[in-house]
């Protein structure tokens, strides 16, 4: 199954893999010591709560009623809103836990049941989930990175061992699952297997089944639907000879439809019974009434509102289309720019791009679909280390106000201080004799990656704009911390670090942007000349 | 490099924070408060907290300048009646003072591992990482780093041959915790015979009494001797109240927890004999000998003679002889004579650890500490370190008990362990095929019955953490796993011991390769934490 390029030449640098590895999966263990969300608040408690109310839901109640307002489940209070593989992940969890600690999971008697043991159960499920998909998926990826680079390309962020460890302490995913209790690991690590299959080894079947898994994992995962679904369908038209085209369009086309649609039914069988069941289903996963954004996101509508208050301009069906609309004008370029000038590297990048611009415009933004975004940039950070770094920083700051409120704050400046660390340790390992703050500058970063992109006026423009951006998410961390706000002003320091960072996301948008654009066409199936 | 290292170690450090901390933390928070408030004669006569001061003066001084920044944090913490007072504050002023005296340990071991020319990188790293000293200090709770940093600072003035501040730095440190009195042995057998002889001979047997200097000697004693006075001067008039709580004699052969030490095998003898004894009839005076009793008790044994302090002494003191004695003699050549010192040190510590009288399981890192600094020094240390990295280390789990802490701690352990044992093998041998020279299943670098140890005590992990409590076996029978644990920690513990006396005594500087170091400083040995 595994086509691999050159069996001979193909080793694996592993001088810091395992002693990373220890380190990420030792950084995940303390934060999951700090408290979750909602801990010892009632009577909603957080998102640990839900997790666990799911787990006590899914068990004890069939599948038909999952979804639905009953006298066993109280939608209303933490309702299920994820596709069914999170049901299913729940139910299995619930049957363990019931097996543990029946207390945990007794049907409407369990609720805000909070004990050390149970605590411990369920961040080691998280842990568990966490290594089983997302480190696995991360492994292999950078594994296949290191494989595929000619030697003329090598660079320190391509070898495994610290591309690996750079993808694996980023910040943002291990506060939020491991600090604040989500599983975006299982969704992201689905994602990246899927990513895997098509970016390694080709196999679309693989990646399709594997993505819409994802999908049936989180519903949020459709920000990366559409990079997805136009490299399937560009690759359908490709072919290498022209009798029978057609018909190999059609047989390529019907089977990745196949895979969809079966995987779809198989998810989805235990949940079929009717029409309107399905509806139910998917107005839970979908809830427009909830409103464009909860809290304050770093999104557009979130910073426009500020200035203008969206409520009255819009009502809740006409914000729904504005944000359709924008959203597809934003990821259009990066989407036409795929379609018709094909190249298998530019679809990480269309991944973030897409994802970035949904993140931006779309409706009902959560700040911590961020994630969605940010783990497309950590497997685009060998070939762009300077930018996908500011990015991950910015985006793990986007999500400080959130991580307050858990009371995460120790965690956060600790994995992220680590994380910069380790960037700094892996510009180190270049042996260009860098200093402790190199990576400050763009110019050293760039000559560590061996990359010639830009001239020496963008890259200090780069260093500076780094250092302010840097200078000022110091000062609005600080001021959030330590400064307390005017009283008709309760939420000042969430929103402006919110508008902060919507800028930078602007920004970068509109880089990553150039970036895919930048790149040649470059079609998947002629023969490649291996260089080494 | 040095800075990246010591910033994740130091986030690692920040984060362990909020875990469990054991009594020592109320401990250190009544000296605060007993220093802060009492004038000095009163220090050693306080009974307010049961936790009474129990460290020589130094320590007694530190902490009262520490109570000063404490009570800017939260005042209540200095007050001697708020016992148990542990605000979010006060945690977090006391885990902050652990880790700022904690740059005194970065600052000792980087002035000693710059004397190491091959994988000096490297020996800094093991040392700044080392598991035992986090696990106790920012978990557990004491300022164990802090004193290593001493003694570490004093090493390396051995290491430069600056004598005095030698002496002076370690007879600072024998004021600020009164254990390393073990290794002083090997200082006092060291200085004389490298510093109060003033020649060297080649032969490393005989030795030259016509080159004794007085002078040199007057200059030793009287640096020792300013530095007590200056400790002790204060409380002359109570010396015997502050003696008898540095000395505690009444707490006992053994520590709740079992030390893995020579003691532990007695003591098991003795739960083993009594068992016999009562299954066949026997009568022995049966008073349900507690083993789990803990603060102030002593223990009787059952059926085997009941250990007084005395015989542990003889037989400790009688145990570090011959080491000291073949210590005298490699002193005499000059290159290699602060390599016999460290292996001396290590040896003693050992002997210190397995034979003295209530040895308390955290004294072992009086051997991983010194005998991780030697790991890049020989081949056979480095041996000696790989195995007792796991056996030292994981004999520490039992003292962080809550289930929570198991995946914190396997995980630091393991991430230590990754970097010893790939990068400690490819120091002596740049070049290595593992997937040639490794036997199935046979660990690198570990002989096989090393191995098949390892592997015992990876089942005994197993068993502790998941059978133990899964056949029931928790309620009924509580401290097996700590015996189980103890005992054959022990055992790997007199192994090395064995082997490692053995090597020392049959140390000949023969046998040394009088290498001309024609390779270059390995300076890029890749890693970080």
């Amino acid at each position: 199954m595994t086509k691999r390029a050159d069996p001979d030449k193909f080793t694996v640098s592993k001088y810091v893999l395992l002693p990373g590895l220890c380190l990420a999966l030792l950084v995940r263990c303390c934060v999951a010591a700090y408290p979750y969300s909602g801990h010892r608040k009632p009577p909603m408690f957080g998102d640990f709560e839900a997790q666990r109310h799911w787990q006590e839901v899914t068990l004890h109640t069939p599948a038909r009623d999952w979804y639905r307002n009953t006298t066993h489940n109280d939608l209303q209070y933490w309702g299920l809103d994820y596709p069914p593989l999170s049901a299913y992940h729940s139910l299995l969890l619930g049957l363990l836990a019931d097996w543990l600690e029946p207390e945990s999971v007794r049907l409407f008697a369990s609720r805000g049941y909070e004990s050390d043991s149970h605590k411990s159960f369920m961040r080691w499920s998280v842990l568990l989930s966490d290594v089983y998909f997302y480190f696995t998926a991360a492994l292999c990826l950078c594994i296949d990175l290191e494989r595929v680079v000619p030697a003329a390309e090598r660079s320190v962020f391509k070898r495994t061992d610290l591309a690996t460890g750079l993808c694996l302490l980023y910040p943002g995913l291990v506060l939020v699952d491991h600090g604040h209790f989500q599983y975006n690991c299982v969704s992201l690590g689905l994602f990246l297997w899927a990513t895997f299959f098509i970016v390694a080894i080709e196999k679309d079947v693989m990646a399709t089944a594997l993505f819409v898994l994802a999908l049936n994992y989180k519903q949020m995962e459709l920000y990366h639907a559409l990079a997805f679904f136009i490299y399937l369908l560009r690759k359908c038209f490709m072919s290498t000879s022209n009798k029978g085209r057609k018909a190999h369009i059609l047989r390529r086309f019907v089977k990745l439809a196949f895979t969809v649609v079966g995987t779809f039914v198989i998810v989805w069988y235990p949940l079929l019974h009717s029409w309107d069941g399905v509806l139910q289903i998917l107005h839970r996963l979908f809830p427009v009434k909830r409103g464009v954004f909860e809290d304050k996101v770093a999104n557009v509508w979130c910073s426009a509102n500020v200035f203008i208050k969206l409520k009255y301009v819009y009502n809740n069906e006409e914000m729904v289309q504005t944000c359709l609309l924008s959203t597809l004008v934003a990821c259009l370029p990066s989407c036409l720019d795929f379609f018709f000038r094909i190249n298998r590297k530019k679809f990480i990048l269309c991944l973030v791009n897409v994802s970035l611009a949904f993140f931006l415009f779309s409706y009902q933004v959560h700040e911590k679909s961020i994630l969605l975004v940010a783990v497309p940039v950590t497997l685009y950070l060998p070939e762009d280390p300077f930018m996908s770094f500011w990015f991950l920083l910015v985006s793990t700051f986007s999500m400080l106000p959130l991580l307050l409120k858990d009371g995460l704050l120790v965690p956060f400046l600790c994995c992220s201080l680590i994380y910069v660390s380790f960037y700094s340790l892996a510009l180190h390992l270049s042996e260009r004799g860098t200093g402790v703050l190199s990576f400050l500058s763009a110019h050293t970063v760039y000559s560590v990656a061996n990359i010639q992109k830009h001239n020496r006026v963008v890259l200090k423009l780069f260093s500076t704009l780094f250092f302010f951006s840097l200078q000022g998410m110091f000062w609005l961390g600080l001021g959030s911390l330590l400064v307390a706000p005017p009283p008709q002003y309760p939420d000042l320091f969430p929103l402006l670090i919110s508008v902060y960072s919507c800028l930078h996301f602007v920004w970068f948008l509109a880089y990553f942007t150039y970036s895919q654009l930048q790149l040649p066409t470059c079609l998947p199936l002629q023969p490649k000349l291996k260089k080494n | 490099m040095i800075v990246e290292v010591i910033l994740i170690v130091t986030s690692i450090k920040l984060l362990f924070m909020p875990l469990y901390r054991s009594t020592d933390f109320e401990v250190h928070r009544n000296w605060l408060a007993v220093t802060h408030n009492l004038s000095i004669d009163q220090w050693y006569h306080d009974t307010t907290s049961e936790w009474t001061l129990d460290y020589p003066p130094f320590f007694a001084w530190l902490e009262l300048g520490l109570s000063y920044v404490g009570k800017i944090f939260d005042p209540e913490m200095v007050k001697i009646e708020n016992l148990n007072y542990a605000s979010e504050v006060t945690v977090l002023f006391q885990r902050l003072s652990v880790i700022a005296l904690d740059t005194v340990y970065l600052y000792g071991t980087y002035r000693c591992a710059r004397y190491v020319s091959h994988g000096n990188l490297l020996v800094y790293i093991i040392l700044i990482t080392n598991p035992g000293l986090i696990m106790v200090d920012h978990i557990h709770f004491q300022y164990n780093g802090f004193l290593f940093g001493v003694l570490f600072v004093s090493i390396s003035n051995i290491l430069s041959n600056n004598w005095i501040y030698a002496a002076f730095w370690f007879a600072v440190l024998l004021n600020l915790k009164h254990i390393f009195l073990y290794m002083a042995p090997v200082y006092v057998v060291y200085l004389l015979r490298a510093y109060c002889f003033t020649l060297s001979s080649e032969d490393g047997v005989h030795t030259p009494w016509y080159s004794f200097s007085v002078g040199n000697l007057a200059k030793l004693a009287a640096t020792v001797i300013f530095v007590f006075s200056l400790s002790f001067g204060p409380f002359i008039d109570q010396l015997p109240q502050v003696f008898s709580r540095l000395f505690p004699f009444k707490r006992g052969l053994s520590h709740a927890y079992w030390a893995p030490n020579f003691w532990a095998f007695y003591n098991f003898a003795d739960k083993i004999l009594q068992f016999l004894f009562i299954k066949f009839g026997i009568p022995v005076a049966v008073e349900e000998a507690s083993m789990t009793g803990g603060l102030v008790k002593e223990y009787q044994h059952a059926v085997l003679p009941t250990i007084t302090p005395t015989v542990t002494f003889v037989l400790t003191a009688a145990s570090m002889v011959p080491a000291l004695v073949k210590l005298w003699h490699l002193g005499a050549d000059r290159r290699y004579r602060s390599l016999s010192f460290f292996r001396c040190l290590t040896l003693c510590s050992t002997c210190a650890f397995l034979f003295g009288w209530h040895v308390h399981e955290k004294a072992i890192l009086m051997i991983l500490v010194p005998l991780s600094y030697l790991s890049v020094l020989g081949k056979m240390d480095a041996r000696f370190y790989m195995f007792m990295s796991m056996v030292g280390h994981y004999s520490l789990f039992p003292l962080l008990y809550p289930k929570n802490l198991l995946q914190i701690k396997m995980f630091l352990l393991l991430a230590h362990l990754c970097i010893v044992f790939y990068y400690v093998p490819r120091l002596y041998e740049p070049k290595i095929k593992m997937s040639k020279k490794r036997s199935f299943l046979l660990l690198p670098k570990l002989g096989a019955l090393q191995t098949l140890y390892v592997y015992g005590l990876i089942c005994l992990c197993v068993y502790e953490n998941i059978l133990h409590p899964f056949l029931g076996l928790d309620k009924t029978l509580p401290f097996l796993p700590l015996m189980l644990t103890s005992v054959y920690c022990a055992l790997g513990v007199f192994f090395f011991w064995i082997r490692m006396y053995k090597y020392f005594l049959y140390y000949h500087l023969s046998k040394v390769p009088t290498l001309t170091r024609t390779t270059k400083p390995l300076r890029s040995v890749k890693k970080h934490t």
